[in-house]
């Protein structure tokens, strides 16, 4: 269990390296420096930065070193929660996300937590009842889900309920929310607004895990032990939830960790058609400035709190099953 | 009684040496659903190849006249006689909003004809013809022939779809050719050489997994020069989505390999004295090709949505590139979509394709293995 855990654990902390690296190349992709945009904004206000300053700055910001010094400082700063500055908004970076971070991770998490409510009784429904009007209904939905990219989906449900109900489907607050302090009220607010993005988000997935579950379902339900349980008399109910379901779901957790940076990379593309208040409008536009600091860092803690959440469902993954328990014992 | 057995047993000779490829066949060919996703995806492609000749306006004229025109039906029979036509549109002011609207004047009929004369075009990048599927009697089609409707720019929303449709399933393709080349040498070394090259791989694998590709393909698309042409950003989107989607063909391959260097054709052939690149290639590669070309199908479809997506978000391919997802980028404004619902029209072949691919590869897979 121990080694189980450390193997995980090394591995998040790699995966959290890598993201580190890939985000630094995004911040230093783009032609120029910081300097440059720096100068560029300066002179489109009606200031004027001269040859010497703009050296002073390079030497002062350590833009002149080999790239991995710029790296380690970089990583110094971000360890410290100190981001750097967003240009466009002439505040810090870490401001400036604020709560949107926390608001992606809410929509991911409501997306999984409900793919997982959906996929489950529909699964074992699909499988227990093979080949039944319902399952087939199920089936044709699940490839419906799998074939319609999210944002489409979000796109169709938005022009249908401009068109016929005349509303707004967007947004995850009510407009008296938008700019009020956390209150209870508020996360009300947020509570009814969450099913329709999380339903979009989670579509895909559930549509995967209702396949997995009903495939692994049915494999068990035709194993002697059922029939035996069966022919003893314990009622159906109990036959099918008791074993064959608990047996089921073991591939359906594990497939968590792969779901989750799926639908935080999905929310990003969901979140700029539904006008989502998560950190995806804030990327694109950030982006198109070519504002690199604000969206390298966004690239940086979206990879890190999908790292987290995905040890956090190793963890639960461990609780649900046994035998990874027990792996590390052998 | 006796006349049926001979038959049985022509049919089981016939199983018996059969190729392994016509086992497959025969074995797909009973999968309808992928028979019928097999069809459509030869469908679309067919439309890649003849994208000029479908489509009947240049995809780059525009008239701000004839902004957002809805779509337009034809008329095939006059009087009960087959003379295909459209009605033209006259311009009149809305006498509320004062907008320029147009509206169809059942009075002015204009021939369609089929296989006539448009714009010029070189059929298959060889033949300069100006033959198209549909033309108009006189005039250009350009100015009166909307099937899907015009954008904003006022261009032909059905021409400029069937240009769409070229540039996003070659993106797929060539996007999969290239995952395919890392996956295959990557996933190859893994699970023939085993070891700390293998462990490396499988944890590079597991890190690319589980991070959220979306925004790391926004960052570096973002990072795109302004000044690239068209051509040079198709390469550079390819090689972006690319390098993301090799890892499920990598784990395709590696799988498929140590499942088949147990076997013992494997040591038949070590114990004659081939060499390491002729095991692989003349007697790995072919038992599991057919895996291979199931997965890869199953890849494409992935690939479609990553350039869909991209261009949507304006990070991918820039105008005056046409693909799907570009196409779908103007129907990103709510209002506007409500106002001309036919800009979504581009989401019906992104949806079509993708569930045809999803069939096809399933198909594929089941007959991957037909022993």
């Amino acid at each position: 269990m121990l080694a189980y855990l450390t193997r995980r654990l090394v591995l998040a902390i790699l995966t959290v390296w890598a993201i580190s690296v890939l985000a630094f190349v995004i911040i230093q992709l783009p032609p120029g420096d910081y300097i440059t945009s720096y100068i560029a904004q300066m002179s489109a206000s009606g200031s004027f930065v001269t040859e010497q300053e703009a050296d002073a700055l390079r030497e002062q910001y350590g833009l002149n070193q080999p790239l991995w010094i710029q790296y380690l400082r970089w990583m110094k700063l971000v360890l410290r929660g100190n981001f750097g500055i967003a240009m466009e908004w002439q505040r810090p970076v870490a401001e400036v996300i604020g709560d949107r971070l926390w608001l992606t991770m809410v929509v991911s998490v409501a997306a999984i937590l409900l793919t997982w409510g959906l996929a489950l009784p529909i699964g074992i429904y699909s499988a227990v009842r093979q080949y039944s009007l319902g399952d087939y209904v199920a089936t044709f939905v699940g490839f419906i889900g799998l074939a319609v990219p999210s944002f489409l989906l979000a796109l169709v449900l938005m022009y249908l309920g401009f068109k016929y109900f005349n509303a707004n489907i967007g947004g995850l607050f009510s407009d008296e929310f938008v700019e009020a302090p956390w209150s209870l009220g508020k996360a009300w607010d947020l509570a009814k607004h969450l099913p329709l993005p999380a339903l979009i988000l989670g579509l895909a997935g559930t549509a995967q895990l209702i396949r997995i579950m009903r495939a692994n379902l049915l494999d068990e339900l035709r194993k002697p032990y059922v029939v035996t349980a069966r022919a003893r008399g314990l009622p159906e109910s109990r036959v099918i939830l008791k074993y064959p379901v608990r047996v089921a779901l073991n591939p359906f957790a594990s497939t968590v960790g792969y779901l989750l940076p799926y639908v935080v990379s999905g929310s990003i593309i969901v979140s700029l058609v539904l006008s989502l208040p998560t950190v995806g409008p804030l990327l694109l536009r950030a982006l198109i400035a070519q504002d690199m600091f604000l969206a390298g860092t966004i690239v940086l803690l979206l990879g890190v709190m999908t790292v987290i959440g995905t040890f956090l469902s190793d963890l639960l993954l461990m609780w649900i099953d046994p035998r990874i328990r027990s792996e590390g014992r052998r | 009684m006796d006349e049926a057995a001979p038959p049985a047993t022509a049919a089981e000779e016939r199983i018996s040496v059969a190729s392994q490829w016509q086992l497959m066949w025969w074995r797909f060919r009973r999968h309808r659903v992928a028979m019928a996703g097999t069809v459509v995806v030869l469908l679309f492609y067919g439309v890649v190849i003849f994208a000029d000749f479908l489509a009947y306006a240049s995809p780059t004229a525009s008239e701000a006249q004839r902004s957002l025109l809805p779509p337009q039906a034809i008329h095939w029979l006059d009087g009960g006689r087959y003379r295909p036509h459209v009605y033209a549109l006259r311009g009149a002011r809305d006498p509320v909003s004062l907008k320029r609207v147009y509206r169809p004047d059942p009075e002015r009929k204009i021939p369609v004809q089929l296989f006539g004369h448009g714009f010029p075009y070189r059929l298959l990048g060889l033949i300069p013809t100006d033959r198209h599927l549909l033309a108009v009697g006189e005039g250009r089609a350009e100015d009166t022939l909307f099937l899907f409707g015009t954008d904003e720019q006022g261009r032909d929303l059905w021409s400029r779809l069937m240009y769409g449709t070229r540039t996003s399933l070659t993106i797929g393709l060539c996007g999969v050719a290239l995952s395919l080349v890392l996956g295959v040498v990557l996933g190859g070394i893994s699970g023939f050489a085993g070891g700390a090259l293998d462990t490396a791989i499988q944890r590079l694998i597991e890190i690319l997994r589980s991070i959220p590709t979306i925004p790391l393909w926004m960052g570096l698309a973002a990072a795109l020069p302004n000044d690239w042409t068209v051509l040079q950003v198709y390469f550079a989107i390819t090689v972006i989505i690319s390098l993301v989607g090799w890892t499920e063909l990598a784990r395709v391959v590696r799988g498929r390999f140590l499942s088949l260097r147990e076997e013992e054709f494997v040591m038949a052939a070590e114990l004659a004295g081939c060499s390491r690149t002729r095991i692989i290639l003349s007697h790995l590669v072919p038992s599991f090709l057919s895996h291979i070309i199931a997965a890869t199908t199953l890849a494409i479809p992935a690939m479609i949505i990553s350039e869909t997506s991209l261009s949507f978000l304006g990070l991918g391919l820039r105008p005056p590139a046409i693909s799907w997802g570009v196409l779908l980028q103007q129907a990103q404004n709510i209002q506007a979509l409500a106002i001309s619902p036919w800009l979504l029209v581009s989401a019906v072949p992104v949806i079509v394709v993708i569930i045809a691919f999803n069939f096809m590869g399933d198909g594929l897979r089941d007959a991957a293995d037909p022993y």
